[in-house]
């Protein structure tokens, strides 16, 4: 039944767009972790359902992948992280959440009929999961964009990876290697971010990135 | 034959007035016993919104001085428009007498005129707590009809009807699947839902604190047979949303007109079954989270009617290619 397959993978791939919107509607950093880390469980659900439909292995190792170690090992990294800055109650805000939200629906609009006219020889599934991935990509952005933590910043840029991660389960035939590669650059990323934070903390005494400005003189 | 047909109909819109009406403060109390249970607490029997209802309406009135006309006649207006809301909804069957009046924007709107009454009461005696009441409910109600609106809008594009019976007979016959856009409709209604009810996200409707209650504060002066009146459409409002969530999404068990009296019998009992489960849903979901603040109200209502836009995005997408 073609059209389940396209259903369910149409579903996985909104919910992970929905999450990115959970992503952008969290002020708590408790909470923004915890939708982040949902939106890598879904992910992995969505890398595995197109493993099944595709007949291709080699996606199960990337859902895999991404269940240990976006939905398990980063949150309880960022949580521990939290725990030893001691900043876990703090409220994350930046641009208000209402514009936040129409700057998000916007993106996706674009993203969408960004997409649609490029893809025009591709089959449905990949267009629209294309089109979902783009959307994840360009929210992360804008979660980046409108956190003042470096925290939430963090969060964004894994999340947009995740975007980067459906674009490239939707589309037949990718290469395990290039997967494998992103997940790694993400993941020494990560390494280097957890030094950085500390770096920043010890400097500053805070989090918040508009401090760096301050400290390079561009204040306005 | 078709004479037969129009009397069952009346027959069964009859039954199905009167049985929205018999298990509206059933499902009240259900969800407040549920809810009792999950805090530890043993809570009111079952019956109790009943006896409630039965010995308000054995009291007297008490009127404020200068309550006007208004005041007098919106419990039953309220009451009127909400009722009729319910028995547009198909809850066991389509086959219905209000069958061809049984459109999506004319619930919105009798939903809508009820709570424009309600808000005129609140006002009408000139106690600062019902003007309260009303100037939130109103912020409340500008940021759900838009979602509400919306998530109409999605599903009429889908099914290129705002008819409730045949809205449930194209879902009935397998025309769609699993749509992201009907999971992200069912999202922003279930919110709306909420909201309209003043579930406890949005309003606590066990409370009588003045920092937080809408629907508590508008109410606040009413008493004898108008507070039951008003106490029964919301009532009937949460049987109303739920019916309304289980025909659009869940139509499964509905029985179509022509249909033998087994099929209306499994439409009565899967009916009632939606309604339970509505309500363990709703008693989890309500103790498992906190009452916002007032200012977030618009966050919260405004994702609502994002995610709903975001559906009807998805639905040109796919209908587009």
């Amino acid at each position: 039944m073609p059209g389940i397959h396209y259903d369910i993978a149409h579903m996985l791939g909104a919910v992970v767009l929905l999450m990115s919107f959970a992503l952008l509607y969290q002020r708590r950093l408790f909470a923004i972790i915890q939708a982040f880390a949902l939106q890598s469980v879904v992910l992995a659900a969505a890398a595995a359902w197109q493993g099944y439909i595709q007949d291709a292995p080699h996606l199960y190792i990337t859902a895999l992948l991404a269940l240990s170690m976006k939905a398990i090992a980063i949150p309880v990294a960022l949580h521990r992280v939290i725990d030893r800055l001691n900043i876990r109650r703090t409220v994350d805000t930046a641009l208000g959440v209402g514009p936040t939200m129409i700057a998000g629906v916007s993106l996706v609009t674009l993203s969408i009929l960004l997409v649609l006219p490029v893809t025009a020889d591709v089959t449905a599934l990949t267009r629209e999961d294309l089109a979902l991935a783009l959307s994840v990509v360009l929210l992360g952005l804008l979660t980046m964009i409108t956190r003042r933590n470096a925290i939430g910043q963090v969060v964004g840029f894994m999340s947009l990876e995740n975007g980067l991660i459906l674009a490239a389960i939707g589309v037949e035939g990718m290469p395990l290697i290039v997967e494998m590669l992103v997940a790694f650059a993400v993941m020494v990323a990560f390494i280097i971010f957890g030094i950085f934070f500390f770096h920043i903390r010890e400097r500053f005494d805070t989090l918040d990135l508009h401090t760096l400005e301050n400290f390079r003189g561009e204040r306005r | 034959m078709i004479f037969v047909q129009a009397l069952l109909a009346g027959i069964f819109q009859v039954v199905q007035m009167l049985l929205v009406l018999a298990l509206a403060p059933g499902l009240t109390g259900l969800v407040r016993v549920l809810k009792a249970r999950l805090l530890g607490r043993r809570g009111p029997p079952l019956v109790q919104p009943y006896r409630d209802l039965s010995r308000l309406l054995r009291k007297d009135v008490v009127l404020a001085e200068n309550a006007s006309w208004l005041f007098r006649v919106t419990p039953y207006l309220v009451f009127t428009a909400i009722w009729l809301a319910a028995a547009l909804v198909p809850t066991f069957t389509t086959a219905l007498a209000l069958t061809a009046t049984a459109d999506l924007i004319a619930l919105v709107a009798l939903l809508a005129s009820a709570r424009f009454f309600l808000a005129l009461a609140g006002m009408d005696v000139g106690t600062s707590f019902g003007g309260l009441g009303s100037s939130r409910e109103m912020m409340i109600a500008t940021l759900a009809e838009p979602a509400m609106l919306m998530v109409i809008f999605s599903i009429a594009i889908l099914v290129r009807t705002t008819s409730l019976s045949l809205i449930v007979d194209f879902m009935l016959a397998g025309g769609v699947g699993l749509r992201v856009s009907l999971g992200l409709a069912l999202i922003s209604l279930l919110m709306v839902a909420i909201a309209e009810n003043a579930r406890i996200p949005v309003d606590n409707p066990a409370t009588h604190l003045e920092l937080t209650m809408v629907h508590e504060a508008m109410v606040l002066e009413y008493s004898g047979r108008h507070l039951a009146l008003i106490e029964a459409a919301s009532m009937l409002k949460l049987v109303l949303y739920m019916a309304l969530i289980a025909c659009i999404f869940l139509p499964w068990g509905i029985s179509e007109p022509g249909e033998g009296p087994l099929d209306l019998a499994i439409g009565l009992v899967t009916f009632v079954l939606k309604l339970a489960s509505g309500a363990v849903l709703l008693a989890l979901f309500e103790t498992g989270v906190a009452k916002m603040r007032v200012f977030r109200y618009g966050e919260f209502l405004g994702g609502a009617l994002l995610l709903s836009l975001l559906g009807a995005i998805f639905l040109y997408v796919s209908t587009g290619l």
